[in-house]
Order: C-alpha cells, then structure tokens, then sequence
C-alpha cells in the first residue's frame, strides 16, 4: 500500500548555512540534502552559497567546489562529469538528472539537491541501489543462446535488426527513470521499474537473442510488468532522452500478439 | 553485509515537480473514482424514477436544487475527461504517441477537449431546458 508520507526518521530538517564570502558578483545557492549515518540524526539541508564567476557551468561542478572549499564531508557519487557513467544521477530541481550534464543556470531561484526520490539513503546524495541492480540481474540482462557460436565469426545481425536496438542500448543505467515513477515508488518491491523493464525488452528486441518467450513469460505477472499505468514520467526524467515508457508497451504488445 | 542500519527514505512526493503527465495521470485515476461514485447516484435516480412519481419528483428537486447542479458539473466534467484520455490510453495500449512532444500535445488537447465538451454539453442541456 502507497504511504504518501515519510516515515519518521526521514523527515528533513532545516540545516547549517554556508553564506559566500563577500565580494562574489554572481552567487548562486545551494540546499542540499544531507544524511549523516553515524549521527544517528534525522537528514537535514544545508545551504551552500557559491560565486558563480569562480565555478564550472554544471551542478556538479558545483558540488565538487562545495566538497574541495566548503565542506569535504559531502557525499556523492560522481565520474565521467560527461552523461555517460550514470553515477551522478540525482534529484535536482524536483526532477531527476544528471547533475554533471544539468546547467545551474537552467534553476530558477534556489538549486534544490535531493537523492533519487523514494530510496533509502546511505549518506547525503547517495542512494542504496542494490534493489534495483538486483532486478536488472532478474531479467538476465545478457545474451541468452542455445547455438553454439562460431569460432571464426560474430553472430551477425543485418542493420534493419541492428537499428531496433537503437533507443534502448544507449541506457546508461543511472535510475533516473526508476526513481521517477510513482509506481515504483508504491510497488518497488514487485514492480520492476522502468530502467529494468527498458533492459528487459532491449534483449527481447535483439535478433540474435533465443530467448524471447522466455523473456516475455517472465514478464508475464500482474506487478513485474502491469504496474506501469503509462504515467510517462521516466520518459520525461531520462536524461539521454530515451522512452522506458514506449519499451514497456512494446512488451505488453508482444504479450497479446502471442496469445493470438 | 552484516546489518542493514536504519536508512532514512528519499523524498519523493514532497520534491518531485509535477509533471503534466504524473498530474494527467493521477487526475484519470481520481476522475474515475468520481464516475464510479457518481453512477451510484445515477442509480438512486433511476430507482426513484421506477418508485412512482413523487418519488421521481423528489429526485428531480435534488439534482435541480444549487448542489446537484454543482455535482453534475463536477460529473460532466470527469467524463468527459476520462473519457478523452481514456481514448489517449488506447492509442498508447496500441504503441502509439509515447513521443515526448506528442504526450505534452495530446495531454493538453484533453484538458482543452474536456472544456469543450463540458461547455457544450451544458449550453445544450440548458437551452434544451429553456433555462437559458
């Protein structure tokens, strides 16, 4: 059942302000989540103000200036600062993005900074994700093929094949979408989610994969599947603009064409 | 791992922006609440219609009275929503307009069409009435 409210120890208080020092012309300010575990004390937000004239033009440039100047206990996950490593996904602005590819100067007023929505935390922006990659690993994300392969050549796929794959190979598993569906948010323990459920028919839609019917009997369950209701709010997050959304009507339709 | 500590839950709910899809959506849902409430309604003025006509002229001083009429434009409205998205989840159920730009328009389309619809349906009802 749906609890619409945050349990107790999850409600956020009001936290320290960090003002910028004077004489910065542009500023722009901060209020990020932050969770201490060992404090044992309910997550907080903090305010962090920054000169604008002295950092990057992303959001994450920002949090790695708050980290080297400000406060270096602030945690967060973060890589390739280039939109192709996932790790830096977080709730920016009341959407989830990247912060590395998200502009500051696309925040009206405040920058808002929240962990994905609706996980539980490990420590300020990051999210325990072992869930959802326990998921993925339910749909066996991986080529799954009785013939042998042959010693001396690929296993080939013709460029109309190919091009199916084209707006599902390109996620970069970074839980944007699945943290942005409120299905999932009522029903992640049943409900695979967005990300997953995309992962799931990239390998349905591959040609050179054996195990559609499998795949999709898998599938085949009123929550692992049936729980999106097309709210179409993973399409809106995903921040390599793919459609999760359209993945899983595609399997639903492959599920009623093969009853015929 | 050894012990899951207590981890606080994420807000959710409390941070997310409304999307007009999220919002679209949740309203399908609440409008179809109303439309099953509202046909029991439905219901109690068919029985006082079948009860004999004091019965029915009973029923019909309730649904003319300020409050029915609020409650039967609060109906019309979900219907007519319901019904324009309804049809937009059958296009969807078939594998079309999931296109980003093609939810926004077929989003506000509804809101418009729901009031369109309404609109005409009560300059309808009301002329055909003589009330106005």
């Amino acid at each position: 059942m749906a609890e619409f409210r945050l349990p107790k120890n999850s409600r956020i208080r009001n936290g320290k302000a960090h003002p910028v020092n004077e004489g910065a012309k542009r500023r722009a300010r901060f209020k990020v989540y932050r969770y201490d575990p060992d404090s044992g004390e309910n997550p907080q937000l903090d305010t962090f103000e920054i000169d604008r004239d002295k950092c990057g033009p992303m959001v994450l440039d920002a949090l790695i200036k708050i980290k080297n100047e400000i406060d270096p206990s602030l945690t967060f996950r973060r890589s390739c600062r280039e939109g192709i490593c996932g790790s830096c996904a977080m709730n920016i602005d009341g959407t989830n993005t990247l912060a590395c590819t998200k502009p500051i100067d696309e925040v009206k007023g405040d920058v808002k900074i929240y962990p994905l929505p609706h996980m539980a935390v490990v420590k300020d922006l990051v999210p325990d994700l072992n869930k959802a990659y326990e998921q993925l690993a339910s749909v066996k994300p991986w080529m799954r093929n009785d013939t042998p392969a042959s010693p001396d050549k690929e296993r080939l796929q013709s460029p109309e094949d190919r091009e199916k794959l084209d707006g599902l190979y390109e996620c970069i598993l970074c839980f944007c979408c699945q943290t942005s569906c409120p299905s999932y948010w009522w029903n992640e323990d049943r409900y695979l989610g967005p990300a997953v459920l995309l992962q799931a028919y990239r390998w349905i839609a591959d040609s050179r994969d054996e195990a559609t019917n499998e795949r999709l009997d898998e599938l085949e369950d009123p929550f692992k599947l049936y729980r999106c209701h097309t709210i179409m709010n993973c399409a809106k997050a995903c921040p390599k603009h793919l459609n999760p959304a359209k993945a899983i009507a595609e399997t639903k339709k492959m599920l009623v064409e093969r009853q015929g | 791992m050894a012990e899951t500590p207590n981890r606080p839950l994420s807000p959710h709910l409390q941070v997310y922006k409304p999307q007009i899809t999220s919002v679209l959506s949740i309203t399908h849902r609440a409008t179809g609440i109303v439309l099953s409430l509202g046909v029991v309604l439905l219901v109690a003025w068919l029985m006082a219609a079948a009860a004999g006509p004091e019965y029915y002229a009973a029923a019909q001083a309730c649904a003319g009275s300020w409050l029915g009429y609020l409650f039967l434009f609060g109906f019309s409205v979900c219907l007519f929503y319901h019904l324009l998205n309804g049809i937009r989840h059958l296009f969807w159920d078939a594998g079309h307009g999931f296109e980003l730009e093609t939810v926004t328009r077929t989003g506000w389309a509804v809101l418009v069409g729901t009031v369109l619809l309404t609109a005409i349906a009560w300059i309808l009802g009301l002329s055909v009435m003589g009330r106005l």
